[in-house]
């Protein structure tokens, strides 16, 4: 189980450095093994930075991360390396996780070398056609490529079959099916659930809702670094508590139904800088006296949280 | 109203040339809001960039372009500036970086409308209501860009090219590098620009479907530089005939459908290489249909009223 306590990113601003930036704001929440939770949110939401603070490529400013109990922020040198063994990172652009002068599947060597120097070169060939085929590539149609000879869909489940050549535990996915093709993104977001049967954990972060329903238990919305409402993917999807979280299930367009014109999409922009109060106070709709203060964030059923001042002092 | 006949545009490359946009012919009705979807390298933006701006490396190979019965001179760039603008308009992708920097976006719009000769004094009142309906203050027109955000640019975009009332009004990508709030607001915009007669038809460029069932009147779809289906927004999304759109339209994860529920499935294999496309139908290789019949091009023909469909399985029985 990766567990996130209150955690904070403060980027420091301006000439000399004099302002600060709250990327993550005290946010919490637990990712339980074999399930996939969503992180989800706008630009400048902070969500890309939870996961690269999971993958500690930056440092944690205030808080704390736990995998199974151990603080990820403390690990060292070979601790470290051991930790990268289990958990693994894939990003948005495929073509840029490459370099173009190789082929694509030096990556697994670079795994081979760096992570399991003394397997042989034989076993280690069955080991990535396995992983590959896990990912759903047939490996003679793959191998031996250079990235521009694949496409985006397939080079993104190369970096999968990488992060499964570590036997990972846990996966940091952070808007991989962004720039795929309708017609093949949906064979990836189909390959995550598959390993998630397999007792793999994925972060699954997106700013598209209907992606993040299809495939996750749980969803975090965050707004400015603060989380507006979490808990079981159901419930808030069909009853959103968090006044930026109903607007946000009203704007996602739709098949099956058109825009419900009776809730209005309020596009004002958000101020700049530091906000004491609630971070959406600005643009809802709803805001009153109370919301000068930052509303804390409550459970209001069982696993299910909401940080809004109108919904918890009822 | 716009009439496209067998146009045909190609980009010329080291390599030769690559068949982008193949015999495309199609009408677009007074005020339609017309859908173009696809994905990566259909020729969608193509299609909707040689109608305003043909310029190399595409190469105009044949077809024409009417717009109210008279043919535009796609081919010549001199002679197409009398439409730009003016009677054709274009909001581009990544519309954020369209603004000119070091002006001021009054004084940008201003020079602007001098270059093309419009009664600047009139069109400036006009501008002020305007951008009171994409809820912008009057005081933008006196920042710079870098002040106002990418929605907020977006819109001063859309009011830019739409002031001189359009005919035709070519919307390329406008809501993708927006979230889901700003993608609704500036979506349903567009149709209130179209309602108040700012611009008459408009053809919406985009790879997301599901926003084009919020606002199209109809939708048409490409794949790999041919046209594959054509109708009104209801019946491409209820009862598609083209194998391609009905495989796009199922693989579309929506909200309240789960994989644990309902499994979709993608389509297999990929788009081929438009340098030196397969003979016949393009889709052939990657559709469960196909037939020997599949090697020849299918015709773009209407197979019922207003639904247009290049499938010989669909048209078999009608040609």
């Amino acid at each position: 189980m990766l567990k996130l306590d209150h955690v904070s990113k403060i980027y420091k601003t301006g000439t000399f450095g004099g302002k600060e930036l709250h990327a993550v704001n005290d946010v919490s929440f637990e990712i339980p093994d074999g399930e996939v939770v969503s992180l989800i949110g706008e630009s400048g939401s902070g969500k890309s930075t939870i996961g690269k603070m999971i993958l500690r490529l930056i440092g944690i400013t205030r808080g704390t991360i736990e995998l199974d109990g151990v603080n990820v922020g403390a690990l060292k040198g070979s601790e470290l390396k051991e930790y990268y063994r289990k958990v693994q990172g894939v990003f948005q652009d495929p073509f840029s996780s490459y370099n173009p002068i190789f082929k694509a599947d030096r990556i697994f060597q670079v795994i081979h070398d760096e992570f399991y120097p003394h397997v042989d070169a034989h076993a280690w060939a069955d080991r990535v056609e396995d992983a590959l085929k896990d990912g759903g590539l047939n490996p003679e149609h793959v191998l031996h490529k250079y990235p521009h000879q694949l496409s985006g869909g397939q080079l993104q489940r190369f970096l999968i079959a990488r992060a499964l050549l570590l036997d990972i535990k846990f996966l940091v996915a952070d808007e991989i099916i962004s720039m795929l093709d309708a017609s093949t993104r949906i064979d990836v977001l189909n390959l995550l659930a598959d390993l998630k049967k397999r007792g793999l954990s994925i972060l699954f972060i997106t700013h598209d809702l209907s992606l993040a329903n299809y495939i996750s238990e749980q969803a975090v919305i965050l707004y400015r670094g603060c989380t507006a409402e979490r808990g079981i993917t159901e419930k808030i999807f069909n009853q959103p508590l968090h006044p930026y979280t109903q607007m946000l299930i009203a704007s996602v367009p739709r098949l099956d139904r058109k825009w419900d014109s009776e809730i209005s999409v309020e596009t004002k922009a958000a101020p700049l800088g530091a906000v004491n109060g609630c971070v959406y106070a600005a643009r809802c709709p709803l805001a009153f006296e109370r919301c000068k203060q930052r509303p804390p964030e409550v459970q209001v059923e069982p696993g299910h949280y909401v940080a809004c001042w109108k919904v918890t002092e009822k | 109203m716009l009439q496209v006949e067998n146009l045909t545009v190609y980009y010329q490359t080291l390599k030769g040339q690559v068949r982008a946009l193949e015999n495309a012919s199609f009408t677009l009705a007074n005020g339609e809001i017309m859908g173009l979807a696809g994905e990566t390298g259909c020729g969608k933006t193509t299609l909707g960039h040689s109608l305003i701006r043909l310029a190399p490396p595409m190469v105009h190979i044949g077809g024409r372009v009417l717009l109210n019965g008279q043919e535009l001179p796609l081919a010549d760039m001199q002679k197409m500036d009398a439409y730009r603008f003016t009677d054709i308009s274009i909001i581009p992708q990544y519309a954020m970086n369209a603004l000119n920097p070091i002006r001021k976006i009054g004084q940008m719009t201003e020079e602007l409308l001098r270059a093309r000769k419009a009664d600047v004094k009139a069109v400036t009142a006009e501008l002020k209501d305007r951008l009171e309906m994409v809820k912008l203050p009057q005081e933008v027109l006196n920042m710079y860009p870098i002040e106002l955000s990418g929605g907020m640019k977006q819109r001063m975009v859309m009011v830019l090219s739409t002031l001189l009332n359009p005919e035709l009004l070519i919307a390329d990508e406008i809501t993708s590098a927006l979230d889901v709030a700003s993608q609704r607001a500036v979506a349903e915009m567009l149709v209130e620009f179209r309602n108040q007669h700012c611009c008459n038809s408009v053809i919406f460029i985009t790879h997301d479907i599901s926003i084009l069932y919020q606002i199209a009147d109809s939708i048409l779809i490409m794949y790999a530089g041919q046209l594959a289906e054509k109708a009104s927004t209801e019946t491409i999304i209820r009862s598609p005939r083209h194998p391609y759109t009905r495989l796009l339209i199922s693989a579309l994860p929506e909200i309240g459908v789960r994989y644990s529920d309902k499994r979709l499935t993608g389509i297999p294999g990929k788009t081929p290489l438009l340098l030196n496309p397969p003979q016949g139908c393009r889709f052939r290789e990657r559709c469960p249909l196909a037939f020997e019949k599949c090697a020849e091009v299918p015709p773009f023909i209407e197979i019922e009223p207003g639904h247009f469909a290049a499938c010989w399985k669909e048209t078999g029985s009608h040609a």
